[in-house]
């Protein structure tokens, strides 16, 4: 287990990241983007059925990643969830813990600001730690990565063990790789099919 | 002797598949929640905020499961944005019930102001609702507005009116 502190985690680029994960993803794993620059390089990584972008709701990607691992426990979910946006909804990590799905592993992407507003600094500026704020809610299987060959570790852990999986990952500040097609209706079907939820006559 | 409504409740909601049942607790819910927790039918369990309440349902329904919210008025007041930019947005069925608080002999004039926000919002979401005030229409009203969310594809909202339910009583007197 990684026992890197949240000061020496060597600060990573979240496209490249997001491409590693994607990368390591075999059996249909689905991956919900939280709101914002998350979800721009999720889609910016290559669009797989099984990915959800968010478009608003900001604090919603641990929620609807939580309720789609408990719809389907045999599939592994991800979230990728800002620092800002999980500060909205801390008290999903409680109840992430009570629940404890096997399936779910959340990603906590701090770059310590709003950056899609102009790179505001975050209320949690102090030296709020989420990874450690994770464990204290019970979520004991939480890590930063320490740097990119010990984040693909952590990911193959996600992949391979019973969670719920937490990694943290310090943010250098490089905009997003893309900018996802805002059009929710298709980004729901699309995800439907892609979880085998929804069949449709209609080619998509 | 006629069902009370929260066993009307639970015969619509295993009828419509409804298993996951995330809520926040309210005393005139007590009863409903407690027969779904007895009934391993259900999966259910408290949240911090109704918005993570609407954010599991909304995944799972995506994902082939059907949930639904419980919530006292106070908590759909909280809800608006994610209403509109989740269930409503993406055209995802996310069912929820709600306990009114607010109104019909209410004690707490926090609960009374907040009770005026329900409607407008639900009006102004465009989101279809109903109040259910009557034991002999619960059946079907709950039915047919769930049935409809799921078949268009749109959220809904089922208030339970004091009027069916009881309400919350005042602990004490006007003026006492």
């Amino acid at each position: 287990m990684s026992v890197t502190s949240a000061h020496n985690a060597k600060p990573l680029y979240r496209f490249d990241c997001t491409r590693r994960l994607v990368a390591r993803l075999r059996n249909d794993e689905a991956v919900i983007g939280g709101i914002g620059h998350s979800n721009f390089d999720l889609w910016a990584a290559g669009h797989r059925p099984q990915n959800f972008y968010m478009l608003g709701s900001m604090g919603l990607a641990v929620p609807l990643a939580l309720g789609v691992a408990l719809a389907q426990p045999r599939r592994k979910v991800f979230a990728l969830e800002g620092d800002g946006s999980l500060l909205m909804q801390l008290g999903c990590l409680a109840t992430v813990a009570s629940l404890a799905p096997k399936n779910l592993a959340i990603l906590i992407l701090d770059n310590g600001s709003y950056q899609i507003t102009g790179g505001q600094r975050t209320p949690a500026s102090g030296g709020a730690d989420y990874v450690a704020i994770a464990r204290a809610c019970g979520l004991a299987n939480a890590s930063w990565a320490a740097d990119e060959a010990d984040f693909e570790r952590l990911v193959e852990t996600c992949l391979a063990t019973d969670g719920p999986h937490v990694i943290g990952l310090k943010l250098d500040d490089q905009p997003p790789a893309g900018q996802t097609e805002r059009d929710p209706v298709q980004i729901r079907d699309r995800f439907m099919r892609g979880m085998g939820a929804k069949r449709s006559a209609l080619p998509g | 002797m006629a069902q009370a409504w929260h066993e009307v409740a639970v015969a619509v909601m295993k009828a419509n598949e409804i298993r996951l049942v995330p809520y926040v607790p309210d005393n005139v819910l007590k009863p409903l929640i407690n027969a779904i927790h007895a009934d391993p039918f259900f999966t259910a369990f408290t949240t911090a905020r109704e918005e993570e309440a609407v954010g599991i349902v909304a995944g799972a329904a995506m994902a082939g499961t059907r949930g639904m919210v419980l919530m006292q008025t106070s908590g759909f007041a909280t809800l608006a944005n994610v209403l509109a930019s989740l269930p409503v947005a993406y055209q995802i069925p996310v069912l929820m019930m709600v306990s009114e608080r607010g109104t019909l002999g209410e004690f707490n004039l926090g609960q009374a102001a907040v009770w005026r926000t329900m409607r407008p919002t639900l009006e102004s979401l465009a989101m279809p609702w109903q109040v259910i005030t009557r034991l002999d229409e619960c059946e079907f009203i709950m039915d047919r507005t769930i049935r409809q969310a799921l078949l268009t594809q749109q959220p809904a909202a089922l208030i339970l009116s004091p009027l069916l339910t009881g309400g919350k009583a005042s602990p004490v007197k006007a003026g006492g």
